[in-house]
């Protein structure tokens, strides 16, 4: 990856001649750096995993998960929550196909807590950008908060506050188109995954980074570290809450990650943030109000708030 | 030829509705186009990632946007 510093350091000092060392070149430079390291990792991440991809659609993932104990379905939910990707918008029928198939509500929510938080490619960009270290802690406690989130739920029987027409929705009986077959046609399917992927993710990731560089150029670590550092005992709660009306996809998140990191923030208050943000978001809560009554919005809210906090505090004592 | 285009809220299920009407209309063939947006409906067609197509009430197509060949090789079956 030093070919996207090189590049930069020639672009912003070289080229252009700015002096090394000053708010606006070290945030260019940051910018330069990320945007063409994290787009490259991106497309060659995509473009392979979409080749190898063994179609995980979500109607086959129903059909793994019904009718099996709990002590199957919950881990292989968090499990398939964490390599199955799909959009946001996708959580209302998911959710509903996920019930109907006789799946609990607490292997649903299990499911859908994960899937936002760990996904292949935030995995690979991780560990590119911040090493392998910190991208297990983040795999390992995602997967955790997605099983306990969903075993509290569980635990609570909060069946009935889940709107009265979900549970009376019946689902059809498909069988569904197969997926790519044959070198051709893998290749133009990952092709296309490309395509999409980098369409939806672009802009988020460009925002992510001019946050990252604006962090990293502009604001003095001791400020930082004085608000969010070892020093102040609710810095990670305060992230959990900060991360809420913020919504961003775990790989637009990593470049603020690693500005946050880099200014010598302690790595639990910084894993707090990002799970915030990426689990917990206004446009998920809004979906998932069209499926659950307000009592339940506020558990699930609760719940995942208070184990992402836990995850913070775990981290930053251990670390 | 009734197709159904089933999707709730992405620019996706846009892409795909005028992925088709522009398709028929190069081909000449006559479509009605309809785009479904009751979860209900949507999962009575067993189809939980959209977008998804339905020809005369057949499932073709579900999870993402499809290939214009795709389209093409629908419309002209």
């Amino acid at each position: 990856m030093e070919v996207f510093t090189w590049f930069a350091d020639w672009l912003v000092y070289g080229l252009l001649g700015l002096a090394p060392a000053t708010p606006l070149s070290g945030a260019l430079q940051f910018f330069v750096e990320d945007v063409g390291k994290i787009f490259f990792l991106l497309i060659v991440v995509v473009f392979v995993i979409g080749f190898f991809r063994s179609m995980l659609a979500p109607e086959r993932v129903r059909k793994m998960l019904g009718g099996r104990n709990r002590w199957f379905s919950f881990p292989a939910a968090v499990g398939l929550g964490a390599v199955t990707p799909f959009c946001s918008c996708s959580s209302v029928p998911l959710f509903i196909g996920f019930l109907e198939a006789g799946i609990p509500l607490g292997v649903t929510m299990a499911f859908l807590i994960t899937s936002p938080m760990i996904n292949e490619i935030a995995v690979f960009l991780l560990i590119s950008t911040l090493g392998l270290e910190f991208t297990l802690i983040y795999v390992v406690t995602g997967l955790v908060v997605g099983l306990v989130g969903g075993l509290v739920i569980d635990r609570l029987r909060l069946e009935h506050w889940v709107e009265d027409y979900v549970w009376k929705i019946r689902m059809g009986e498909t069988v569904l188109p197969e997926g790519p077959h044959g070198l051709r046609d893998r290749l133009s399917y990952a092709l296309e995954q490309v395509r999409e992927i980098v369409g939806r993710l672009w802009l988020y990731i460009l925002i992510g980074v001019g946050v990252g560089a604006g962090l990293h150029g502009f604001v003095p670590a001791e400020q930082l570290m004085r608000y969010a550092g070892p020093d102040n005992p609710f810095a990670v709660p305060m992230s959990v809450l900060i991360g809420i009306p913020l919504y961003s996809n775990a790989t637009g998140m990593i470049p603020v990650v690693e500005a946050l990191l880099a200014k010598g923030l302690p790595v639990g208050t910084v894993l707090a943030l990002m799970m915030s943000v990426v689990a917990l978001s206004l446009p998920e809560i809004m979906m998932l109000k069209k499926v659950l009554k307000w009592p339940l919005l506020v558990v699930f809210i609760a719940v995942l708030a208070v184990s992402i906090t836990i995850v913070g505090y775990l981290f930053n004592a251990l670390f | 030829m009734d197709i159904k285009v089933l999707g709730g809220c992405c620019g996706n299920c846009d892409t795909v509705m005028k992925m088709v009407a522009d398709k028929a209309a190069d081909l000449g063939v006559t479509v009605s186009l309809e785009k479904v947006t009751d979860m209900g409906a949507i999962l009575g067609y067993g189809v939980m990632s959209t977008p998804g197509v339905v020809i005369d009430g057949k499932v073709v197509h579900a999870g993402g946007i499809p290939k214009t060949a795709q389209v093409e090789a629908w419309l002209k079956g």
